[in-house]
């Protein structure tokens, strides 16, 4: 590999961390403001014009709070808790395609940092990593509350990824591939994934609210039950390190069901488009509609943030065990008999 | 038993069918009734920036009134301390001066007058005990401090600003 190759591939990454980075600061602003529109107020609005500089104001106040460690927490995993959990939910973004190869002073650039050919199997990976962060977290802040939280969390995630994993299945018996790039490129115009495994779409939204914690399977933060839940002892930028990190996997898990189901970067009329772009242009424009998707998802997700409430525990094991992975099973059953038999 | 009051309505619970069991029709429905929330006019009130408007019979902070000539109404009676029920008024009387008649209005003033605005319930007996007319809850909502002395009023916040400046 060229000098100029491993420059671009590190400024591709710099630049993806920097997206993903700034998106999760954003979704806490506008989480915030969200919740004021669906409560009829108008959120935060003091810092900069309509609050736009209140993330920085957060993120300042995280920054300079004082670091507390309990004393009968064991010091080294308290710390490894949290950056586990970033660490896992920032390097999940490396495979997600994030538009087509793009033409820039007559070199070509893919648009994705690695198309490892077990692209999904990598992103199963990261997400079951990411509990080990809470799970750590919890136990090492010697309390129970935190401990019950992280049981919860824990549980619940291997719960939901069993689901998760099944409901792919079929999307796999449909795309025969496992590498997201092609995957992505499969689904050109309007062959989106979602019309031929709408069922397996909506299983794997479901799951993907259960393992990125968000309402209503945020049981592991269950205030009412559980103080904070797994970061009740956590302060300053400990804390905000595990915030941050629920709203990346919101980013990246909104951007991996934009690219298994809703069609990644492709959008119909892309190839009039692309003509009429130019090279350079018209993946830049591929990327657009692929941001504008995955920050509707992100909307999607606080919309339902701020409708549903929370299930009670036995209720998201049921849903989890009972409904949710016959449902998938179901699903391949029939996806494998439509592909075998027509 | 028999319904005495004739209001009394027999509860069925039928089982839930399969769409209801489903749930998500339900969570569609839901999703729709916040989505018609997100585009309504928020209630909020800005406050700094924007007021309430009070209602005519508020009473705010107090304010010690001047007759038409800009001298200072009270007298320093004690009539408002005695019938304040929360003992939130103090005051000292003091005689007026040959050449401040131009300041008070009677030949006794209050050098001193304080109200302790923490313990002041504005219930407005003060303004109905005067005799002057010198005492009315006409301000606005009392001001929050840090510390508990700076709640104790003086002249200084009480009176009326004088007449022609």
């Amino acid at each position: 590999m060229e000098i100029a190759d491993i420059l671009i591939k590190f400024g591709l990454i710099i630049v993806i961390f920097l997206i993903s980075l700034v998106v999760a600061m954003y979704s806490t602003y506008a989480e915030r403001k969200v919740a004021a529109f669906f409560q009829d107020r108008v959120g935060p609005n003091r810092a900069g014009p309509w609050g736009i500089l209140q993330p920085l104001a957060d993120g300042g106040k995280m920054f300079l709070k004082e670091e507390i460690i309990p004393t009968n927490a064991t010091p080294f995993l308290f710390i490894v808790g949290p950056s586990l959990a970033i660490l896992t939910a920032c390097i999940g973004s490396a495979v997600i395609p994030w538009g087509q190869n793009i033409v820039i002073a007559g070199k070509t650039i893919p648009l994705q940092v690695t198309d490892i050919n077990v692209g999904i199997l990598y992103i199963f990976g990261v997400v079951s990593l990411g509990v080990y962060g809470v799970m750590i977290g919890g136990w090492a802040s010697n309390n129970k509350y935190s401990l019950l939280g992280a049981i919860r969390a824990a549980s619940q995630n291997i719960s939901y990824e069993i689901s998760m994993g099944l409901s792919i299945i079929a999307l796999l018996l449909v795309t025969h591939t496992l590498s997201l790039g092609e995957i992505a490129q499969q689904q050109h115009g309007w062959h989106w994934n979602v019309i031929y495994q709408p069922v397996g779409f909506i299983l794997f939204l479901i799951c993907a609210f259960a393992e990125t914690n968000r309402t209503p399977f945020d049981l592991p933060e269950c205030e009412t039950e559980l103080v904070g839940g797994y970061h009740t002892e956590y302060s300053s930028m400990k804390l905000g390190f595990y915030l941050f990190a629920e709203y990346i996997n919101m980013f990246i898990s909104s951007a991996v069901m934009v690219t298994l189901y809703w069609g990644s970067y492709n959008y119909p009329g892309m190839d009039y488009m692309n003509g009429l772009l130019g090279p350079t242009w018209g993946p830049l424009l591929g990327f657009a509609v692929m941001f504008f998707k995955v920050l509707l998802f992100i909307f999607f997700f606080m919309w339902v943030r701020w409708t549903i409430p929370r299930f009670r525990y036995d209720q998201l094991m049921d849903l989890g065990w009972k409904v949710l992975i016959p449902l998938a099973i179901a699903n391949i059953v029939i996806t494998a008999c439509v592909i075998t038999f027509l | 038993m028999e319904s005495l009051s004739n209001k009394k309505k027999v509860l069925e619970v039928k089982p839930l069918n399969f769409w209801e069991r489903a749930y998500l029709p339900a969570i569609a429905k839901g999703l729709s009734i916040t989505m018609g929330h997100f585009f309504k006019k928020p209630v909020t009130i800005q406050y700094p920036e924007q007021k309430r408007e009070f209602s005519e019979n508020f009473r705010g902070q107090h304010s010690l009134k001047r007759d038409e000539n800009g001298a200072e109404r009270c007298t320093a009676c004690g009539l408002c301390a005695l019938s304040c029920p929360a003992e939130a008024i103090t005051m000292t009387a003091a005689e007026r001066q040959k050449d401040e008649e131009h300041l008070y209005r009677e030949e006794k003033y209050a050098a001193v007058y304080e109200i302790n605005m923490l313990r002041c319930i504005f219930c407005g007996l003060c303004e109905e005990a005067c005799p002057k007319e010198a005492i009315y809850l006409d301000g606005d909502v009392v001001a929050s401090d840090y510390l508990r002395k700076d709640f104790i009023y003086g002249k200084d916040k009480l009176v009326e600003a004088p007449l022609n400046q």
